[in-house]
């Protein structure tokens, strides 16, 4: 006899998506969909499926959708989170899931945003190994000081943190939170000879003094980076002068 | 037709020396110590004696005979003041998008600051507990005018 196996449970969820297209709106509107979802299904599922079935000219970053590539950050329910690493069951789904672009970048359509201005600051703190010898093999580095600064080194870029940034918000100008965790990369790296350019570059008026330590940084990062903390670290860096 | 959205975030310039680091530390360090001086001056004021009822002119007279609380008041007008101001200027400096504006927001709270700071330091050291011309019942009973 023929095992039957369970059907996976379905359930109905409805998703309000903030939409602007610059070539017909004005304004961003929201556009209300209802899809069948599955309970192993993630916010990207559901927005794959209206792209797929519904209405193909919603547009979205994505690109691994597996939580590597950081290219899925939006503003689910108002918080900032992966979509790919977001599991429908997992919200409230007796209500409908709220889906905006990240805030405080220039939006360009939908759910895609001119990340520019965020890479920008990253480019500003110099992201790269800043060192004077010519070695015939590779830097040895202890596994202390390879764990100062294992934390920040988990960084994809996804530009959670600092669109969740409410300084950032009002600021344009200010570094932000991933500009400073990637700094804190290389500033607390034994085997990089930049510390003090980066701490200089970050005494700056926009720069780590700007933060608030409201947290939210903290909070919305994908992959448990404690950014303000590391902010925090940057700070007595510079109070010091050195790392 | 292709529509341009204009990126509100103009290009980084880098600025010179600022005195950022300094305004931070100065709030870690004044925040503490005013909790000290604030409440010890409140328990000094309201709870210690008499309480509350025991404030008038020379209650406040025969406070600042003594050169600790005059150093107290003095420390603390300042420290306040200047935290105070501060922590106006950073909140401007995140909400007001306007230069000219903000400028404008950040200069009054300077002066008007400074301007409280001089008038207090000035009551502190100067107070007369009998000010020449004022009403007999407001003034304190070893006045000569009462």
């Amino acid at each position: 006899m023929e095992k039957q196996i369970a059907e996976v449970a379905s359930f109905k969820v409805t998703l309000m998506i903030r939409r602007f297209d610059p070539e017909v709106d004005q304004e961003p509107k929201w556009v209300d969909y209802d899809v069948e979802m599955f309970g192993t299904d993630r916010v990207l599922d559901a927005l794959h499926k209206v792209k797929w079935e519904i209405d193909g000219s919603l547009t979205f970053r994505r690109s691994c959708a597996h939580g590597v590539c950081g290219s899925d950050a939006m503003r689910i329910n108002g918080r900032n989170r992966l979509a790919c690493k977001t599991l429908i069951k997992d919200l409230d789904i007796s209500q409908p899931i709220y889906i905006e672009p990240i805030k405080g970048l220039p939006v360009e359509k939908d759910l895609i945003v001119d990340m520019n201005p965020f890479y920008q600051a990253y480019k500003d703190i110099n992201p790269f190994l800043m060192a004077s010898d010519t070695p015939a093999k590779e830097r040895l580095q202890s596994p202390e000081d390879r764990a100062r600064y294992d934390d920040t080194t988990k960084c994809i870029l996804c530009a959670a943190c600092t669109t969740s940034c409410p300084v950032f918000w009002t600021d344009g100008q200010y570094f932000g939170p991933a500009a400073i965790v990637n700094a804190h990369r290389f500033i607390f790296d034994s085997r990089d000879e930049g510390a003090q350019v980066r701490l200089e570059i970050l005494n700056d008026k926009e720069g780590v003094w700007r933060c608030r330590t409201t947290f939210n940084c903290t909070e919305a990062c994908p992959r448990g980076i404690e950014v303000t903390k590391a902010i925090a670290e940057v700070k007595q860096a510079i109070l010091r002068g050195r790392p | 037709m292709a529509v341009i959205i204009e990126t509100p975030n103009s290009p980084r310039t880098r600025k010179q020396a600022n005195w950022e680091k300094y305004g931070w530390l100065f709030m870690r360090v004044s925040g503490p110590l005013l909790i000290v001086l604030i409440f010890t001056h409140l328990v000094a004021n309201l709870v210690v004696g008499d309480g509350i009822k025991a404030i008038d002119f020379a209650f406040v007279a025969g406070k600042w005979a003594d050169p600790f609380w005059q150093v107290w008041d003095f420390a603390m007008l300042w420290l306040a003041m200047i935290h105070g101001t501060n922590g106006m200027r950073t909140i401007v400096n995140d909400y007001v998008a306007k230069e000219s504006l903000r400028k404008g927001l950040v200069t009054t709270l300077w002066a008007v600051g400074g301007l409280l700071v001089v008038l207090g330091s000035l009551v502190i050291f100067t107070f007369d507990p009998c000010p020449a011309g004022a009403a007999a019942e407001l003034l304190p009973s070893f006045c000569p005018a009462s």
